[in-house]
């Protein structure tokens, strides 16, 4: 993994994967390290996202390195018209590593062709956000205890939900059953559903997860937004099937945790933060052990 | 069948390709950049035929192509057949293959793909070889036969 960019999840093998899950676990009991001392990271997010730029500056801040960037392309060059080769190009001169996030898909792919250092992509659009794909892993492997033979509940918004696509390509090294639990217009692609079959990975399709809820060992709860309908009375008569309230969680597993991306709306029901099955902040807390994990094996510090 | 003949033996040394849809003609005559090379270039089309209804032919003297080369018409002409012309004599016939991959030939079919806002050649994995799927090396999302658009 040293010197080599991750821009989308099958970058890493499951082996490498859970390398990362292993130096992370490593972070979590001591987060405060000086190992990236000397190093300096650029954090370029040509789109703003609030939540994944502080979790690695935060974990860059914490080993001791150090960071420059941008948090939105409004205060870069790009808005006098510079190319992003020419940007990467250039940041490139100046730094041991470029964390990057852009609107546009295949920017980091492309980034990582143009860089003499390694790209970090922290979300190029629709397409792929890695670092997120390896810490839902380590928030599954942690409240488990282990990665395999789970029945994972996918819900909401999968067609459109990189989350769920990585999530699913990740998690089939570990022989899993999958529930999609999705209104009819956004119900999994069929490639990926072909992937699955290929790996002779089973999973279930649903439209109401009520009757199934008592299997579930993980739910990963995402958000359906109306603009993703093309009918409005469509999205009007669905978007209470895929709200999630406390009282749907007596009969689950003891085990069982839910898990989110965030941001939430409305979709996991502020009553159940409370109970112990809700994991989704603890989730991005693990982003930051991740980040530093993935940073310092790139770097060749770990 | 007479005219045909004439055709193919017209040239001394080079290559025929046959069975190409007529409406990729002009599509086999970019991918291949034939509007850029100095040889003696004859194409027919219209011409009829029983397995394609409307074909073209294409005879180009004094030239071969490597697999490589030729493989990236596959797209749009993937029952075409070569002819290696020495001598006035057919000495080889060739099918096109689908290659592995494809570089900068075809547009990706995602408009929020890199490749549509940046001057990046497009680089596509191919996923699918009977009916034909490029899956793009940028943002990784699958360009099917009947979306593809020749550069």
């Amino acid at each position: 993994m040293k010197n080599r960019s991750l821009v989308s999840i099958t970058d890493y093998s499951k082996d490498e994967c859970l390398k990362i899950l292993e130096l992370a676990g490593e972070f979590e009991n001591n987060p405060n390290q000086d190992i990236l001392k000397g190093k300096l990271i650029a954090t370029l997010f040509f789109e703003p996202s609030t939540r994944t730029r502080l979790s690695f500056e935060s974990a860059v801040n914490r080993l001791g390195g150090r960071i420059v960037g941008f948090a939105d392309a409004s205060s870069s060059s790009t808005t006098k018209g510079e190319t992003l080769k020419d940007t990467i190009k250039m940041v490139t001169n100046y730094v041991d590593l470029i964390v990057m996030r852009h609107p546009i898909e295949g920017a980091a792919r492309y980034a990582s062709e143009i860089a003499s250092v390694p790209i970090v992509n922290a979300g190029d659009g629709a397409n792929q956000h890695p670092s997120q794909t390896l810490l839902d892993l380590y928030s599954i492997q942690k409240t488990q205890g282990k990665l395999d033979n789970l029945n994972i509940f996918m819900i909401g918004d999968l067609k459109y939900g990189r989350t769920v696509h990585s999530l699913l390509m990740a998690m089939s090294h570990f022989n899993p059953t999958f529930y999609f639990i999705s209104p009819e217009e956004l119900k999994m692609p069929k490639e990926y559903l072909i992937f699955l079959e290929q790996k002779k990975i089973k999973y279930y399709e649903y439209k109401d997860f009520m009757p199934i809820i008592s299997q579930a060992d993980i739910i990963y709860m995402t958000r359906v937004q109306k603009e993703r309908f093309s009918d409005p009375i469509e999205y009007e008569k669905t978007k209470n099937a895929y709200i999630l309230k406390n009282s749907m969680l007596d009969h689950t597993k003891p085990n069982m945790k839910i898990l989110h991306p965030l941001p939430r709306v409305n979709e996991i029901s502020v009553d159940i933060d409370d109970n112990p099955k809700a994991y989704y902040f603890k989730q991005a807390l693990n982003g930051l052990y991740v980040r530093q994990a993935i940073i310092s094996s790139i770097l060749g510090l770990k | 069948m007479k005219d045909k003949q004439l055709i193919v033996n017209a040239i001394k040394n080079g290559t025929v390709i046959d069975h190409i849809p007529a409406k990729s003609l002009f599509k086999v005559i970019t991918i291949l950049n034939l509007d850029q090379i100095d040889s003696q270039i004859t194409f027919g089309t219209n011409l009829d035929s029983k397995k394609l209804g409307s074909k073209a032919i294409i005879k180009i003297a004094d030239k071969y192509f490597l697999d490589n080369e030729i493989n990236k018409i596959a797209l749009v002409a993937p029952q075409a057949k070569l002819n290696i012309i020495r001598d006035y004599e057919v000495i080889e016939k060739r099918v096109v293959e689908v290659p592995d991959s494809f570089i900068g030939i075809v547009k990706c079919v995602n408009p929020k793909c890199i490749t549509n806002y940046e001057n990046v050649t497009t680089k596509f994995t191919v996923v699918s070889k009977n009916e034909v799927a490029l899956k793009c090396n940028y943002c990784e999302k699958i360009t099917q036969q009947d979306q593809m658009v020749i550069m």
